[in-house]
């Protein structure tokens, strides 16, 4: 039986730095996924590795019975595997409508040469237009977003800005989701918050979610299961209450 | 008289408009300054020459075959040189495009030798159009000035409104993020060089019948296609092109009124005052980058 996503044995090194060791973890179809650790244990690295950006020494990945290692990010993306990021990686110069627009870009019509999404106003709108403005206005009701639509992303604040990436990783209609630590720099209101979407983005979208994260208040609140690396390596995997009980999780983190 | 040199200044700033634009078009999507631009477009004009020499192809056929010439060079140039280049910096890209133009120059050098040659385009130099008490416009004025019109619109309208445009747009604003998003930026990125090449290439057919062909013949329109970038600012579409017809009315007007021999460094005069009162140009904005 093939299931949903499974990393097997993957290793990946920098020179001589063994930032993943034969590493390997299933996620089931609509779980909440969590990998917690301390800094440099090679959680982002694990994310990396998953769509693409970078080649592991070892190992396989598979999504839906499908190879993912060797395949390029773009490519992973079309497979419904969609990503937001430590540190921000948005589209600094354009508006929240149009970063959210470009998490659509892989639904829009195939040919590169196609006229896209964004006809003049006096020929009137495409109705592949009017389609994909009507899902990324859903996004923006759904993650209360308007009153940013139309400002330029890098003059929001930086808790408005996660969220924008959070929406465009939305607007791919992926079926898993990689959120690297959403919470980091968000208040606790924004943080409260969060909780809701993900957890909505898991029931009602019904989108596969791991999760990277350092609040382990908010990772306790949703997770189903736990991942906890140290090194590179594993040291558990299981229940929320199996990791964080676990005695090397306990050492890993105070000692 | 000045009307006369008013309209010379604008034919020949819409060539540096042209060269400006294809500089612009792989900066603004690498930030890589592509000093090869210049031969890249002497080679293309070449091929053209052949086509409608040796081939003995109709002009336009010939014109359409350099063009894909042109767009299949900057790939090459994308994909072959820039592409396999490990962790590079801006001086790593600075080496591998003048590494590019000096193959490239050697190449037409070893092929074509470095003899003057005529490249006669169906457009006129002596056949006069309007004759308006003295202002003369000729027949090719007209035709570079039409064909660097039609070209800067198609340019605009492409960019602006296909998927390929926003996808171009996409990547230069953030590559990470642009191939998280389904976006190919990789190939996006030697588009942009293979575009910028053909634009490069007209740029290059429209100097040759004023000038003429040899090797050598593009290095003074890059550095004033370089120069016009500089001054409307690099990463401005339309900057650029002002840029361009600004630079080719100053350098006409200065030549006539103030010195001949040095009309040609007025360019760089231009570059220095730039960078000293508005280093991001005329129209360009100034980003800086958050850490």
């Amino acid at each position: 039986m093939s299931s949903f996503f499974t990393i097997q044995h993957l290793s990946k090194s920098f020179g001589g730095v063994k930032a993943v060791q034969n590493l390997s973890f299933t996620v089931n179809k609509g779980e909440i996924f969590s990998i917690i650790g301390p800094n440099g244990a090679g959680k982002s690295t694990v994310f990396n590795c998953i769509n693409g950006l970078y080649k592991p020494t070892g190992g396989s990945i598979s999504f839906q019975g499908e190879a993912l290692i060797g395949k390029r990010p773009d490519q992973i993306s079309r497979l419904g595997i969609a990503r937001t990021f430590q540190n921000l990686e948005l589209f600094a110069h354009m508006s929240t409508m149009d970063n959210i627009l470009l998490g659509r870009h892989l639904h829009m019509k195939s040919s590169l040469f196609a006229i896209a999404a964004r006809c003049h106003p006096r020929m009137g709108p495409s109705k592949e237009e009017i389609a994909h403005r009507g899902r990324v206005e859903e996004i923006i009701d759904f993650l209360d977003l308007q009153a940013a639509r139309n400002t330029f992303v890098s003059a929001l604040p930086y808790g408005q800005q996660k969220i924008v990436e959070l929406g465009r990783a939305l607007a791919t209609e992926p079926q898993l989701l990689l959120l690297d630590e959403p919470a980091a720099g968000l208040n606790q209101e924004e943080r409260e918050e969060l909780v809701f979407w993900i957890k909505d983005i898991r029931d009602q979208f019904g989108i596969t979610v791991i999760l990277i994260e350092h609040n382990m208040q908010l990772v306790t609140q949703i997770s189903d299961r736990l991942l906890a690396l140290n090194f590179g390596q594993k040291l558990v995997e299981g229940s929320v209450e199996e990791v964080i009980n676990h005695p090397e999780v306990i050492r890993a983190y105070l000692g | 008289m000045l009307s006369q040199l008013l309209i010379g200044g604008i034919v020949v700033g819409s060539v540096y408009a042209l060269m400006g634009l294809a500089m612009s078009i792989t900066y603004k999507a690498s930030e890589i300054a592509n000093f090869a631009q210049g031969e890249m477009a002497m080679i293309s004009t070449y091929v053209t020459f052949v086509l409608l020499g040796a081939a003995g192809w109709p002009f336009w056929l010939a014109f359409i075959g350099a063009l894909v010439f042109a767009f299949l060079l900057g790939v090459i140039l994308e994909f072959v040189f820039i592409r396999r280049a490990k962790e590079p910096n801006a001086l790593n890209f600075i080496i591998i495009t003048i590494g590019f133009q000096l193959l490239l120059y050697g190449l037409a050098g070893w092929k074509w030798g470095s003899d003057q040659r005529r490249l006669d385009l169906p457009f006129s130099e002596q056949e006069i159009l309007f004759d308006m008490g003295g202002v003369i416009v000729t027949e090719l004025n007209l035709a570079t000035l039409v064909l660097a019109l039609l070209i800067m619109g198609a340019l605009y309208l492409f960019l602006t409104y296909t998927k390929l445009g926003l996808a171009m747009k996409a990547s230069q604003q953030n590559h990470m993020a642009a191939r998280m998003n389904g976006i190919p930026a990789n190939r996006i990125l030697a588009i942009s060089f293979g575009l910028s090449s053909v634009v490069g290439a007209i740029a290059g057919l429209l100097v040759a019948p004023i000038t003429t062909l040899d090797p050598s013949m593009m290095w003074d329109p890059l550095l004033k296609g370089f120069a016009a970038a500089v001054l409307g600012g690099m990463k401005s579409l339309p900057g650029v092109v002002i840029g361009g017809f600004l630079l080719g009315i100053i350098e006409n007007l200065f030549g006539f009124y103030v010195s001949l021999e040095f009309k040609s460094v007025v360019a760089f005069l231009i570059i220095v005052l730039i960078l000293f009162f508005k280093p991001s140009g005329l129209f360009g904005k100034h980003y800086v980058r958050k850490v």
